[in-house]
């Protein structure tokens, strides 16, 4: 599975308070949420996200609360996929659970440059810079982590197995 | 084998297990609170099962946005009232409870040996009773609602053993600090962190929770400490259920550790946290910075110990004029406890607010926002950029007598100076 899109970097340790600050937490309409996506380090990246782009961290991205509103308003406001040199870990089962690709990318942060068309092929382990004609590799995940992402999320997968019984 | 690997073990029914195998762990006890809650509510509705697993395993707490503080607020907290109802599941409502990292074991839901995972992220917490406790998002929460199953990877494991006595006025959460600003805010990312040694055999189950609390800040799965006497004893008449033995709940001597970090807190001074990062850590009397507000409480420190150490630096002395300063008991039961101490009249005395048991102004959400251009200091556990309310406002974190001290003088104060002067 394939997901394309150009690349918005961000540092290390972004933490899920500047990704969805609290006083949002009260909104449930994922739409409301997208509109304060990364309010804390950038008003302006929901118009910035809307035709589809890649969020790129450095280390320990998403860190801090468990919040799932943070990896919801990022999917809605446009985000195809996250990638990180390392993840906060109940951001990344929480991205995964939601249905956004997150996959960690060592490495990455020095081999893409804002604004970089990138194009992820998340069962392969593949991560194609078409800006700069380069290809990387990362850490495939696992299989049943795969079956997440495509059926949409946790939900819809426990769904599907559930009625497999 | 380790205390986390047996309890893993244990919860998967296997004999053992070891880094990174993937296990699929039967749970004995989840928890939500109402920002976390309604989220897995919905997408527990949309699995289709019609009932949850086990509803005596299922723990609801009202904490964050309590009493409620918009329209938005009290029809989520609705939405948790009817699904507890409808599938009697426990919950404690606006005054009946606080904080859920304070109910949980309070109430007695955190047994020593248990796999606990709560819509929390400070849900390590539990860690302090030889539980094996980590945060998870809500739409996991819903999954474990409907199937009482969650998938780990079995963590590589550091250990941290602190040997020594505290000064005065120096107390776990200077530890802690200390701790996050050696390692870093990514320093145990995915790991679980340990905690031996003769300071922390000799601490309160108090100080152990709000070590275990932190470790979330330094990226860590779960943080542990094997129960003993001190555990036995805070639990005594608040579960019904029998106690495991302990002995099992302890490493093996030949267990395996990523790393081992060995800590003498003999000469260790009160610490801080500057903006905007945990690990940015400092001794507190090289700051002096001027605050505009202080607070004591949250899940990281607003328990009974906590109160006593704020108290006995606030009794008899006025809080600066310049400074608001704000106290949540974490708990009904802390508050009660507080009263019956007279703190709570000392607090009011020197010219503090005492709010209701609930989580406040740590995350930005209800009592006590920040402005832009203030600064606070604060026994929470996150300085986050925002984290209180304006993006351009300053959190200091810092211990309950560190927090106290600043509210007397209006800079940031090392209670051991304030004390000499």
């Amino acid at each position: 599975m394939k997901v394309k899109g150009t690349a918005i970097k961000f540092g290390d340790n972004v933490d899920t308070d500047v990704i969805l600050p609290g006083k949002y937490l009260v909104l449930t309409d994922p739409k409301e949420l997208a509109k304060h996506a990364m309010a804390g380090l950038d008003e302006a990246f929901p118009a910035k996200a809307q035709n589809g782009v890649i969020v790129m961290g450095g280390k320990n991205f998403g860190c801090g609360s468990s919040r799932e509103q943070a990896p919801i308003a990022l999917k809605h406001a446009g985000v195809q996929c996250v990638l990180a040199e390392s993840f906060a870990r109940i951001f990344f089962r929480n991205a995964i659970n939601i249905g956004l690709p997150a996959i960690e990318a060592k490495g990455v942060t020095s081999a893409v440059d804002n604004g970089d068309v990138l194009e992820v092929d998340f069962e392969a382990g593949k991560v194609q810079n078409i800006t700069k004609s380069k290809n990387l590799h990362v850490n495939k995940l696992p299989s049943f982590i795969v079956e997440i992402l495509k059926d949409g999320g946790l939900i819809e997968n426990l769904r599907k197995r559930i009625n497999k019984k | 084998m380790n205390i986390t690997e047996k309890i893993l073990a244990h919860a998967s029914g296997k004999t053992t297990v070891h880094t990174g195998d993937i296990i699929d762990a039967n749970v004995d006890m989840i928890m939500v609170h109402d920002l976390t809650g309604p989220l897995a509510v919905e997408a527990f509705k949309r699995i289709g099962t019609p009932n949850v697993w086990n509803n005596k395993k299922i723990t609801i707490i009202l904490d964050h946005q309590i009493p409620a503080e918009s329209v938005k607020a009290a029809e989520l907290h609705k939405t948790l009232r009817q699904f507890a109802k409808q599938q009697r599941i426990r919950l404690y409502d606006v005054g009946r409870g606080g904080i859920c990292h304070q109910v949980m074991p309070e109430k007695g839901h955190v047994l020593p040996g248990a796999l606990i995972v709560g819509a929390d992220s400070h849900t390590c917490t539990y860690g302090a009773f030889g539980a094996f406790a980590t945060g998870i998002g809500s739409t996991e929460a819903a999954a474990v609602f409907a199937t009482g199953k969650i998938w780990l990877k079995v963590p590589e494991a550091i250990k941290i053993n602190v040997e020594g006595k505290f000064q005065n006025h120096v107390t776990p959460k200077d530890l802690i600090l200390a701790l996050i600003g050696k390692l870093g805010v990514d320093g145990a990312i995915y790991k679980t962190v340990e905690f031996t040694g003769e300071t922390i055999r000799n601490m309160s189950m108090a100080g152990r929770m709000t070590l275990c609390n932190m470790t979330v800040e330094m990226g860590a799965k779960n943080g542990i400490i094997a129960p003993d006497t001190t555990t036995r004893d805070f639990l005594k008449g608040r579960t019904a259920q029998p106690l495991p033995p302990f002995d099992p709940l302890q490493s093996d001597i030949d267990a395996s550790y990523a790393k081992t970090v060995e800590f003498n807190v003999t000469n260790l001074t009160p610490q801080v946290a500057c903006p905007s990062s945990v690990d940015n850590v400092r001794p507190a009397s090289e700051i002096n910075a001027p605050i505009d507000q202080a607070f004591i409480g949250s899940c990281t420190n607003g328990r009974i110990e906590d109160l006593r150490q704020a108290a006995q630096i606030l009794k008899g002395k006025q809080v600066k004029n310049s400074v608001r300063t704000l106290v949540i008991p974490a708990s009904q039961e802390v508050y009660t406890q507080a009263l019956r101490e007279g703190l709570i009249e000392i607090f009011t005395a020197a010219g503090a607010i005492v709010c209701g048991s609930a989580c406040g102004p740590c995350l930005g959400g209800h009592i006590g926002l920040l402005a832009s251009g203030e600064t606070c200091i604060s026994t929470s556990n996150r300085n986050f950029i925002g984290r209180m309310g304006s993006t351009e406002a300053n959190v200091y974190l810092a211990s309950p007598a560190t927090v106290a001290a600043s509210a007397v003088t209006g800079r940031i104060t090392d209670p051991q100076k304030l004390e000499a002067t």
